[in-house]
Parts: structure tokens; C-alpha cells; sequence
């Protein structure tokens, strides 16, 4: 079994419509029923992010995120598969719900809760 | 990694050990992806597979000349590589915990009621869509075809450290993102097999037409590699209709190769060859497969359709003698399966045989391949066959600019060069 994050690629966020609200809330209750739900939820616009550094004497924190791009992670699933081939395919069933592109990472490892 | 020049060194071979050396280089020919492909699976790590079967064979070197090949050089391959490999785990687990230890030991179970072979599921992960083309087709190389990475690296004029990490990357991202070693479920099979054909034909075009600037125009390394890459795959899914057809199409295409390129590197055209100079042999085995496949009855692929129409070229003895109706015939099948621009303008070709150039360039003209260099040699060719001979050089030389190897352009040149006379 391996961990993966499906994060979604837009422009804007909380943008999704009622129906791809539908379709989401349908998949999130098939991967529950399933056993591979981990944790997803939807971010806030990357000018709400603040990047802070605690390495030096000195705490920086500094307003924005630590990267600015068009297109960003707008929301994000944590499933479990037991490999990527059944990933690919949650996967493209979770970019038919919510209408968007996903891209697809494994996690190294995970910590125990 | 050393291992993959031990195993380039030795298949050197040669001198007093040339039997010996025969006999390795023989079995890293047919035992290699098998020897890699069982490993792979019981210990679930395709590096592991992989240096550890290039030291079998690095043994193999060692003491065969001593020892004398063994009755069965694949078994005792594999038997080596499996006895290296645990060496090799146990000496890590003693760094390691043993949790870990029985995680790399563990056997996957088999599915029920299948049996697979494990190259089919090495060709399989080697060619998964989640690895980008050039690392799918690297690896497949690597792994299933046993080329080292030094000549891999000079087959796509790639710096060797470039190569080696090509692999060693694609590699990681099959063992973290967790790509399964198996053979893909009956509903993804025809287009992870289409995955799997394109990487070959991907590698047989890369010998056959080579792109690079200062290279050979044929680099028959590639070509017979992808060759005997693709009878493996064949052997391994003998009812596959376009395995079947991309066999075909390689060696009906492989069987003209001397007859190609003169001795100074100039492309020949069809129309031109030398015919004796084809490998009969190549012909009559291409043409058999078709036929047997035909005898299916099943509705051919792209593959079966151009070794189709590669056999209608291969089975007239002149030019003169070519059935271009059959030709555009099976075009206009390949058409309904693959409407690409490139497709229709070989079938304009065909048609400028059957209906004259002014029907042929009318087709051609009506396509978007302005950036293509093969597009302004077939309007040059037609325009020149009309008489439009100011017209033809502009379309010639528009090509020439176009052009993507050095046989090509002198070709295209020579051509220009007639129409000035």
C-alpha cells in the first residue's frame, strides 16, 4: 500500500460549482467506503499563505507564498492504493469530479497518527 | 554502475576463449531479461535485478573459461543472480532492521489462475505511461534488452553520466510512486500494448532513421535490437494482431536496409534500389506473418497496415512492378485508423501513382505539414513530374532546410542538383 497526494491544479480557488461540489462529495464517499481515504480538503488563495523562517537567530516571517505561479495547488486528497496503477485510476475519477487537473505524488512515508 | 561495463567487456569476448565467449555472449542475448525479470520479481527492486544479473554474468565471464559453460547457462545465470542478491540483502540487513529485511524478502503472491512470464511484466512496467518516452524506451533497453548504459548513451548521442541518470531516476520513480511489476488487466491491455509497441518502434525509427546531425543514416544496433525486442514480445503475446504487425513492418523495412544508404551515406528511394541487394529472407519471414495473421480474420491495426503495404513494396521485383492500387487501397484503411496529415501524405504518394501528380498534388497541398520536410519533397518530386521545375527547386530547397539527417538532405540535394541540369 502506498500513500499518495492528489493535488489540484487551478487558477482560483473555492470555485468549484454545485455540481462538481456533487461529484466531488460522491468520490469522497466512495474512497471512505473503500478504506482509501486519508484526508482532503480545499486551500485558501496563495496571497492568504505566509512563509516563515525559524532558522536563524532572527524569526522571518514574510507575507505571500514562497512561489508565485499562474496556476497553483487549490485543494488536495491523501489516498492509500496498493500501487499506482489503482492511483492513476482514483485519480482521473477524482479530476472527472471535480472538474480540474490533478497531479499525482507519492509520499515517501508517512507518520504514524 | 560498474557491473554494466563488466558486462560490456566481456561480451567482447574473442582469442583463445572464443567459444567461451560465445557462449556468454550468446546467453546474455537470450537469458539477460529473463535472468533480471525473475529477480525482479521475487525480490520486488528492480536495481537490485539489474546489478545483480550484470554480476552473474561478470562470474560467468570469470569462470566459464575455467570451469566450461554449464549444460544449462540459463538456470545457473539465474541461480548465481539469486545466490548474489541475498548475499547482498543479508550483508544490508545487518545495517538494516530486520523489519526492512522481511519487507525486501517478501514474495508477492501470484494471482490465481494466470501465469505469466516475468519479461512480459518487465517490458510491461519498463513501458508505463506514468515514465516519460525517452526513460520508457532507455529502460526497456537497459533492463529488458540488456544494452549497458555506455551504449545506450551513444545510440541517442546522450553523455553516458546523462544516460545513467536517466535510468537511475526512472528506476526511483517505479519504486517510490509504487508502478506494479505486472501485466496490466485485460481493460487497460490494448492501450498499455500500444504504450508498449510505440517504445519499440520509437527505437527501430531511431536506427532507421537516425536524427541526429553527424551520425550514421542507419544504425543497425538499434534497428536489430528493437527487432529481437519485439520477436520477444511476440513469443510472449503470440495472438496480438499488431505484435504481429509491428514484427512484420520492422523486418519487411530492416530486409532494404543495404540497399538504403550507398557507400557515401546518400538515402536511395524505393524507386531506385538495387533489389538484389534486399534480404530475402527478412521478406519471405515478414510476409509470412501477415499471412498468418490475415488468416485471423480479425480488422488489422496501424502496425498490420503498414507492414500491409510495406509487403505490397516488397513483393514486386521493379518498381515498375508495384500494385500502387493495393497501396492506396491500404491507405485509405491506415487513413480510417490513424488520420494523421503524415499518413495522408503518404497516401498522396501513392495516389500520385495511381492518378497522376496533379491528383497527388492536389492532395498534398491540402495538408498542414508546411514545417515538414518530407511534405516539400513530395510536392517537389510532383511539381518536377509536371514540368514545374521553378516551383520544384523552391519546394526542394524548402526541404533540404527542413531535413533531419545527413542522408536525407544529400538525397534531396542530388535531386535538386538533376533538376538544374
Amino acid at each position: 500500500m502506498t500513500t499518495y497526494l492528489l493535488s489540484v491544479i487551478d487558477h482560483e480557488t473555492n470555485s468549484a460549482t454545485g455540481d462538481e461540489m456533487e461529484a466531488i462529495d460522491a468520490f469522497n464517499d466512495k474512497l471512505k467506503a473503500n478504506g482509501q481515504w486519508v484526508f482532503a480538503g480545499g486551500l485558501a488563495a496563495p496571497e492568504t499563505a505566509t512563509v516563515v523562517d525559524g532558522r536563524g537567530e532572527e524569526p522571518m516571517i514574510l507575507d505571500g507564498p514562497f512561489v508565485e505561479t499562474k496556476e497553483y495547488v487549490a485543494g488536495f486528497w491523501v489516498i492509500n492504493a496498493p500501487d499506482l496503477d489503482a492511483a492513476l485510476r482514483l485519480a482521473l475519477e477524482g479530476s472527472r469530479a471535480c472538474n480540474r487537473r490533478l497531479e499525482l505524488r507519492p509520499f515517501l512515508g508517512v507518520a504514524e497518527p | 554502475m560498474q557491473p554494466a561495463t563488466r558486462t560490456e567487456t566481456l561480451l567482447g569476448g574473442g582469442g583463445a576463449l572464443s567459444d567461451t565467449g560465445e557462449a556468454i555472449t550468446r546467453a546474455h542475448r537470450e537469458e539477460w531479461a529473463r535472468v533480471v525479470a525473475g529477480l525482479a520479481r521475487r525480490f520486488g527492486d528492480l536495481d537490485l535485478a539489474e546489478e545483480m544479473a550484470a554480476e552473474a554474468f561478470a562470474v560467468a565471464a570469470a569462470r566459464w573459461p575455467v570451469e566450461g559453460v554449464p549444460p544449462n547457462p540459463g538456470a545457473w545465470l539465474t541461480l548465481t543472480a539469486q545466490r548474489k542478491a541475498i548475499d547482498h540483502l543479508r550483508r544490508e540487513a545487518t545495517r538494516r532492521d530486520r523489519h526492512e529485511e522481511a519487507i525486501m524478502l517478501r514474495e508477492e503472491p501470484e494471482p490465481a489462475g494466470t501465469i505469466e512470464d516475468d519479461r512480459l511484466r518487465l517490458i510491461f512496467t519498463c513501458c508505463h505511461p506514468a515514465l516519460s518516452m525517452e526513460a520508457r524506451v532507455a529502460l526497456t533497453l537497459r533492463l529488458v534488452g540488456g544494452l549497458t548504459v555506455p551504449e545506450i548513451a551513444r545510440a541517442f548521442f546522450v553523455e553516458e553520466a546523462a544516460m545513467g541518470k536517466r535510468i537511475t531516476r526512472a528506476k526511483a520513480k517505479i519504486k517510490t510512486a509504487n508502478i506494479p511489476y505486472r501485466v496490466p488487466d485485460a481493460s487497460d491491455l490494448p492501450k498499455r500494448l500500444d504504450g508498449v509497441l510505440a517504445v519499440l518502434y520509437l527505437t527501430f525509427n531511431e536506427g532507421y532513421l537516425a536524427s541526429g546531425g553527424e551520425t550514421a543514416p542507419v544504425r543497425g544496433e538499434l534497428t536489430s535490437e528493437a527487432i529481437r525486442l519485439t520477436r520477444l514480445l511476440h513469443g510472449l503475446m503470440p495472438d496480438e494482431g499488431e505484435a504481429i504487425g509491428l514484427l512484420a513492418l520492422m523486418l519487411l523495412t530492416e530486409a532494404r536496409r543495404a540497399a538504403r544508404v550507398t557507400a557515401q551515406g546518400r538515402l536511395v528511394p524505393l524507386d531506385r534500389q538495387d533489389r538484389s541487394l534486399w534480404d530475402r529472407g527478412l521478406i519471405e519471414e515478414g510476409h509470412r506473418l501477415l499471412r498468418e495473421r490475415l488468416a485471423s480474420g480479425e480488422a488489422p491495426g496501424r502496425y498490420q497496415l503498414l507492414a500491409a503495404i510495406n509487403a505490397v513494396h516488397t513483393s514486386a521485383r521493379q518498381f515498375q512492378d508495384t500494385d500502387w492500387s493495393q497501396i492506396v487501397a491500404l491507405y485509405d484503411q491506415l487513413v480510417r485508423v490513424d488520420p494523421s496529415p503524415v499518413v495522408r501524405l503518404n497516401r498522396a504518394v501513392a495516389v500520385a501513382e495511381v492518378d497522376g501528380p496533379q491528383v497527388g498534388l492536389a492532395e498534398v497541398e491540402k495538408l498542414p505539414l508546411q514545417r515538414h520536410h518530407l511534405f516539400h519533397a513530395a510536392r517537389a518530386e510532383m511539381l518536377t513530374r509536371l514540368g514545374r521545375h521553378r516551383e520544384a527547386k523552391a519546394a526542394y530547397e524548402r526541404a533540404i532546410a527542413l531535413a533531419r539527417n545527413e542522408a536525407q538532405r544529400s538525397y534531396l540535394e542530388s535531386r535538386l542538383g538533376q533538376l538544374a541540369e
